[in-house]
């Protein structure tokens, strides 16, 4: 860590801080509560390692929910088989995963551009069929698995009695429960953005984004691209199937219905929202969503009413009437509609508008013109 | 044995021909425009929806009360009168029985307002972005229509009836001189299938024999010259976006009886029909079609017991299987151009 560049490890301080005290400058926002903090953390995770394989490499894939999916699954059967421990879930979540995205990734970055995307779409629609029908056996189908009293549990029963109820994930008989769960999920997303931004800064993080500008030359001058773009592909699914198990600890059910392929468009947003190629935007992506998702999928007509008092009799009522139309269950629409216009006006997202902000001031204090970072393309 | 296959073989041919007019919509825009489209399905979805609002605009009632009779439960009888039936008369009531039919009138023209306000709103601006921004901005739109949908008509399914004269079953065993009663099919199903290849027979007829195609043709080609040529390439590829949106939409009105829409039926098809666009080879019409009409097909025979007996669950994963195993054999699709997207 000492040899790291110090805006690197400036950034790394400020983000751990950042996470770590969330508990508190959350509080302003009516967000604080470990729920929805700990969700934070699983997604932004996600997006993190999302961000690997998309940020860097310009790979589009559609199918990473898959990845999430099987982490849940595993992290369940580790806990319904070994022992109730969220370690080795989490090991047993990650070696699974990995395998898994070996499997997918070998034969998927065979191509690349919409061909890659749709690959990835057909392998992760594929375990999402079949884990609803035929594997039911191994992800119990619609009901989802989850815990049982009558869960064999070998290694806990090695070392103490069944308890009499079903017990709840623990960390070294840590109960991960309340803050305390929180606490767990931001070490580990803490780490994760350690090891992603060393893998960024890395000769091969370069080559991964040398493969995004232009894979072909990249190909020319002498580099076998897919040994980059599968480690980075497996990487990203490792961290998918790492979110995954955090999900599942944290909530012990794995259901089917998070392979299904919305759920892929829903990282996708994320990352974009906040700004893909760049460290902090996906995970500030993840927490934008998964905010808003809360908060306005919880207001309704009356907390309208409310606001949107001060207007004239009738106007209000008008109001109230097209803005519903934008919250509780409708709040997707206007995720959608953000994220159109994101997709149309600021292409790098959040984090661009940030630095455009910040360009902007610059200039306006030094009145020299300086010139924008250099934009780069996904590969074709 | 062979009625079993024919029958295996008349059930995947209407939910062929469903991919087949959806991956057609898809690849006219990819080959015209050379966008990728992840709103297509969603446009399938306003089309089914055009018939839903249809059904409801015209089943719109008058209550009246009469007094002087009593309803079993003592309360004045109401007596309900359709108002087209009150307007029309009895033509009132053909139109509500075959209202599907006619929401094809209401349907064309909102869908080609539709996709043109589309393409000249939004995705006009794609044109030089890279593909993977196309999909998002597309995958944007999808999202806003199927919410928008989905809070003006709720988040069931609607079910539309269909023409009564048209339920039941055909005996088409018996009509080509085989047994009877032994391979019957739903006439709806036909009409759809029918209904598919006028729709797709059109189409080709429309750009192989017009100049308006003809032009189309040549800027699906080579865009640049046919633009140097002084031809507004630009506004006839707006016009193909346009009847793209009406060929998906059509599709989507069509297939409301079979299942009753709700705002995610896009969504489930579009997926599908990508996959059956890139089976039948990027930008390639005859390739979209047969892929679609093959993959509905094979998804059909998968589906037969004696088939998932021996490979168990091979039905829900077919269609993607043969994706893939193409993908990687033949990465241009069966009927795809060389060097069109081919990567």
């Amino acid at each position: 860590m000492l040899t790291m560049p110090r805006n690197d490890l400036l950034l790394f301080l400020g983000f751990a801080i950042a996470v770590l005290t969330m508990p508190i400058w959350m509080a302003p926002f009516g967000a604080a509560y470990p729920d929805l903090l700990q969700r934070f953390m699983i997604y932004g995770l996600f997006a993190l390692g999302f961000n690997i394989l998309f940020g860097l490499t310009g790979y589009l894939s559609f199918g990473h929910a898959a990845f999430f999916g099987v982490g849940s699954y595993a992290a369940v059967w580790s806990m319904k088989l070994l022992t109730i421990d969220a370690l080795p879930a989490m090991i047993f979540a990650l070696i699974i995963s990995g395998i898994f995205a070996l499997a997918i990734g070998y034969v998927s970055l065979r191509r690349s551009g919409i061909y890659f995307s749709i690959l990835t779409l057909a392998f992760a629609q594929m375990s999402y069929n079949l884990a609803y029908s035929v594997l039911t056996p191994i992800t119990n189908g619609e009901t989802g698995l989850q815990l049982n009293i009558n869960d064999p549990r070998y290694l806990d029963r090695m070392f103490s009695a069944a308890t009499p109820s079903v017990p709840s994930p623990t960390m070294l008989g840590l109960p991960l429960t309340g803050f305390t769960g929180f606490y767990f999920c931001a070490g580990f997303l803490i780490i994760a953005f350690f090891i992603a931004q060393r893998i960024t800064g890395s000769p091969f993080g370069m080559m991964l984004k040398g493969i995004k500008s232009n894979q072909t030359r990249m190909n020319y001058t002498g580099f076998n691209t897919r040994p980059y773009t599968l480690a980075a592909f497996v990487i990203s699914g490792m961290y998918a199937g790492l979110a995954g198990s955090l999900l599942a600890i944290t909530d012990p059910l794995a259901g089917a219905e998070r392979m299904q392929w919305t759920a892929s468009g829903e990282v996708v947003l994320m990352t974009i929202l906040g700004g893909a190629g760049t460290l902090v935007g996906p995970v500030i992506g993840a927490w934008l969503i998964k905010y808003f998702e809360n908060i306005f999928s919880a207001i309704n007509e009356n907390m309208l009413a409310r606001f949107w008092d001060f207007l004239p009799d009738g106007l209000d009522h008008a109001a109230v009437v097209v803005s519903a139309k934008f919250v509780g269950e409708g709040w997707f629409l206007t995720l959608g509609l953000v994220f159109v216009l994101i997709v149309v006006f600021l292409p790098g997202g959040i984090m661009e508008g940030v630095r455009r902000i910040a360009s902007w001031i610059d200039r306006n204090r030094k009145s020299t013109p300086k010139s924008a970072s250099p934009k780069t393309q996904p590969a074709e | 044995m062979f009625e079993v296959i024919f029958l295996q073989f008349l059930n995947g041919l209407d939910k062929g021909a469903a991919y087949a007019l959806i991956a057609l919509g898809l690849t006219l825009v990819f080959g015209t425009l050379g966008v990728v489209n992840f709103a297509h399905g969603a446009l399938f979805m306003l089309g089914a929806f055009c018939a839903v609002l249809f059904r409801q605009l015209i089943t719109l009632e008058t209550v009246t009360l009469d007094p002087t009779k009593l309803s079993p439960w003592g309360s004045p009888l109401e007596i309900r009168e359709p108002l087209v039936q009150a307007w029309f008369g009895d033509f009132g009531a053909v139109l509500l029985n075959y209202s599907v039919l006619f929401s094809i009138l209401l349907t064309i023209p909102v869908m080609l307002v539709v996709g043109i306000a589309l393409e000249r709103g939004i995705i006009k601006h794609f044109y030089k972005r890279p593909h993977a921004e196309q999909i998002l901005v597309t995958f944007g739109l999808a999202i806003v229509a199927q919410e928008l949908i989905k809070s003006f008509f709720g988040p069931n399914p609607i079910p539309q009836p269909m023409p009564t004269d048209l339920r039941g079953a055909a005996d088409i065993g018996a009509f080509l001189g085989m047994q009877a009663n032994v391979i019957t099919y739903p006439i709806w199903r036909l009409i759809y299938f029918l209904f598919a290849a006028v729709i797709i027979g059109g189409v080709f007829a429309f750009l192989q024999f017009t100049t308006f195609g003809m032009v189309v043709r040549a800027g699906m080609a080579d865009r640049e010259t046919v633009g140097l040529l002084g031809i507004n390439i630009d506004k006839r590829f707006t016009i193909m976006f346009g009847l793209a949106a009406v060929v998906a939409g059509m599709a989507g009105v069509m297939y409301t009886p079979l299942l009753p829409p709700n705002y995610h039926i896009g969504m489930d098809f579009l997926v599908l029909s990508f996959v059956v666009v890139v089976v039948g080879g990027m930008g390639s019409l005859p390739g979209a079609v047969a892929a679609g009409f093959l993959l509905g097909i094979l998804q059909s025979f998968a589906s037969m017991t004696q088939v998932k007996d021996l490979i168990p669950g091979i039905d829900q994963i077919i269609i993607y299987l043969v994706a893939v195993v193409i993908l990687l054999v033949r990465p241009r699709g069966l009927l795809g151009r060389r060097g069109v997207m081919e990567a």
